[in-house]
């Protein structure tokens, strides 16, 4: 279906060198996770790897175990930013894990599809970041700890041309920073 | 840290110059063509003259050229016609042909300026160029008036003749004529004397002024293209600005790529360029000073701020700041750095757009559902929707000439550019298809660049379209491409 997904994409880049084999592993299951017609649907395939127990689990509390295992991103609706049922149960996974594992801040990087024009998509990606942002204030996760950013349609995932991508790409992920130590 | 192509490098020799007019058609009357004699200086800018002329020998100025056989009756039934076609009704209009002779001298090779002339021409619309292989004589001597018959023969209605030659001091002098055939008269005529890096210009130049005499329009061919230069994989894209002549000559590039930088726009005076750029922190505004290299933020806002354009006066910068779920409109003066608010909503205002005489704003807003087109006055008051056709209306531009607001429109899976009047009547659809956007004005108000991406060719390109979208052509570029802004004319 076209979909492909770089090492270096949001979701992987928060390996480190020794995680390479790790983080293909991961790509295979956000590339199976693609092929769901709209991902949103389907909150498991992105945990599906980290569940599944295949060896060499993610370490409680490390950006592997946060992205396998709790899910690092929501998906929205074609021009929406108001959190699906799904992306709801993906934010109260992540602000019970962020209050767990409290050293760190994040970024949460809102995005949108290629099928809009591109300064409205700054505005778009930037709505779908503060919603995401204020769900998880609201679950008490400290304002603090969070910085939003939009790339509106500039960094898509998946780029195949129809639907079953840009469907991927209206999403805001929460990327993990430095500790505070 | 990102180098800038000042604008001496992109202008080595800032010297290119109009010279001894045989004949400036409508402005010279009767009685002062004394052959030899100078006629009346080509309008120009004071700015302009003090620039071309640094740097030139007053030699060059009072250089004659052979004498030319006028009289003077056919020039005053010239200076009755002020235009041969007017572009303005509608798209009715049939283009009118002309021949472009072959420039003898020798100055040859790309930038010959017959191939550019007629490269222009190609894509004006309004001007037919008739194919050199059908011409019964290729060249006609510039000293005198050509025979009309073999022109009447292939039913062109322009004949243009020249010649493009080097000065004894290696400077390249370019001449041209402008033949009516129906009438056997000349109705435009100059010369050029400059540094030979410019000779593109030159026949961009011309290009200008052949139009101008027969469309009564100015011109849009002496004219540059900033833009968005695409390499890369599409979901790691390398971004960097570009600049190149409206005919894709002489791309420069004005970022390393660095840091994604997106919808650059000219300032009036082609010498600043404000665009958004992704740095460390917030995604801002800049501005990047062309000639200098230099480069600051504008304001100081706290947020992202995105969607600049300049004021037509070239003191403000318009441009929206996202703060929360929200984006407003705000300028920023330049000479004071005060900032103003302008908008003040729960929604979406961006893509603002300043209209020619600075007194109005068009722009979008999703204030009232879905993206639409609002116009307000500059400082924010009134706001009134205009765009009340079947879709989503964005990224509305004002012509420079005021009779339009061009603007993308998303219906259904399509995208296409279309324009309209300022008060939302006459609206048409220029071009349609899988995705267009991002349309800017040519100077002249009569042509539009776009970027269009077609599913499966990995990346968007530009193209230009006439007002009418009687007309449409790629812009050719290096790679992929998108976020074209049409320079104002620099001559």
């Amino acid at each position: 279906m076209g979909f492909h997904m770089s090492v270096g994409s949001p979701g992987a880049r928060i390996f480190g060198a020794r995680g390479v084999k790790l983080a293909m592993a991961l790509s295979v299951a956000l590339a199976i996770a693609a092929c769901a017609k709209n991902p949103a649907d389907d909150p498991t395939a992105l945990a599906g790897y980290g569940a599944g127990g295949r060896g060499g689990a993610a370490t409680p509390g490390s950006p592997q175990d946060f992205a396998v295992n709790v899910g690092d991103r929501v998906f929205f609706e074609s021009d929406s930013s108001e959190l699906t049922q799904t992306a709801q149960a993906t934010l109260d996974k992540q602000a019970r894990w962020l209050q767990q594992y409290n050293r760190y801040n994040f970024t949460i990087e809102g995005h949108a599809d290629e099928r809009g024009t591109r300064e409205y998509n700054f505005a778009l990606g930037a709505r779908r970041a503060e919603a995401t942002k204020n769900y998880l204030a609201a679950r008490g996760v400290p304002a603090s700890r969070m910085r939003t950013i939009s790339y509106g349609k500039e960094r898509p995932v998946a780029t195949c041309d129809d639907i079953s991508c840009w469907s991927q790409n209206r999403r805001a992920v929460t990327v993990l920073g430095a500790g505070q130590s | 840290m990102t180098p800038v192509a000042p604008w001496r490098s992109l202008f080595p020799h800032s010297s290119s110059e109009p010279l001894n007019p045989l004949l400036n058609g409508p402005s010279t009357g009767p009685g002062t063509l004394a052959s030899g004699t100078p006629a009346v200086a080509q309008p120009m800018s004071r700015r302009a003259v003090a620039k071309l002329l640094s740097g030139l020998g007053a030699a060059a100025l009072s250089a004659p050229l052979a004498s030319v056989p006028l009289s003077v009756a056919p020039l005053s039934a010239a200076r009755a016609q002020d235009r041969y076609l007017d572009v303005r009704p509608g798209g009715e209009f049939k283009p009118v042909s002309i021949a472009v002779t072959n420039f003898a001298g020798e100055n040859t090779g790309p930038n010959h300026p017959t191939g550019v002339i007629i490269n222009n021409f190609r894509h004006s619309v309004f001007l037919n160029p008739l194919d050199p292989k059908t011409f019964i004589s290729d060249t006609a001597p510039l000293d005198q008036a050509p025979q009309m018959d073999p022109w009447k023969a292939i039913n062109a209605q322009f004949v243009v003749t020249g010649r493009s030659t080097r000065t004894a001091d290696g400077r390249l002098q370019t001449e041209f004529r402008l033949w009516d055939v129906t009438s056997g008269q000349q109705i435009a005529g100059q010369q050029y004397v400059t540094d030979p890096s410019n000779g593109r210009r030159v026949a961009h130049i011309i290009s200008d002024t052949i139009f101008s005499r027969i469309t009564g329009e100015k011109g849009f061919f002496d004219t540059r293209v900033v833009f968005v230069d695409e390499t890369g994989s599409r979901d790691r894209r390398r971004k960097r600005l570009a600049i190149m002549d409206q005919d894709g000559a002489n791309v420069r590039y004005l970022t390393r790529g660095d840091d994604l930088v997106v919808t650059p726009r000219f300032s009036p005076s082609s010498q600043d360029i404000t665009y958004m750029s992704f740095g460390a922190a917030d995604p801002k505004v800049l501005l990047l000073n062309i000639e200098t290299g230099q480069r600051e933020v504008v304001g100081n806002f706290p947020g992202m701020t995105f969607s600049p354009r300049f004021s037509p006066d070239g003191q403000k910068i318009v441009m929206s700041l996202s703060q929360g779920a929200s984006s407003n409109l705000f300028t920023m003066d330049l000479r004071s750095r005060n900032t103003t608010r302008l908008s003040d909503s729960s929604s979406i205002d961006t893509s603002p757009s300043y209209s020619p005489d600075g007194a109005q704003i068009a722009f979008e807003s999703d204030r009232g559902g879905t993206q639409q087109i609002y116009i307000m006055s500059s400082s924010g008051s009134a706001p009134r929707r205009v765009s009340f056709g079947d879709g989503r209306y964005s990224t509305p531009v004002w012509s420079p000439r005021g009779d339009y607001i061009a603007f993308t429109r998303q219906k259904g899976s399509s995208f296409g550019i279309g324009v309209m009047k300022p008060d939302g009547s006459g609206e048409r659809i220029l071009t349609e298809g899988f995705h267009n956007e991002g349309p800017t004005w040519a100077p002249n108000g009569l042509f539009l660049m776009f970027f269009r991406d077609v599913p499966g060719q990995g990346g968007p390109r530009l193209f230009m379209v006439d007002l009418y979208g009687r007309g449409e052509f790629p812009v050719p570029t290096p790679s992929y491409a998108s976020d074209p802004a049409w320079s104002p004319l620099l001559n």
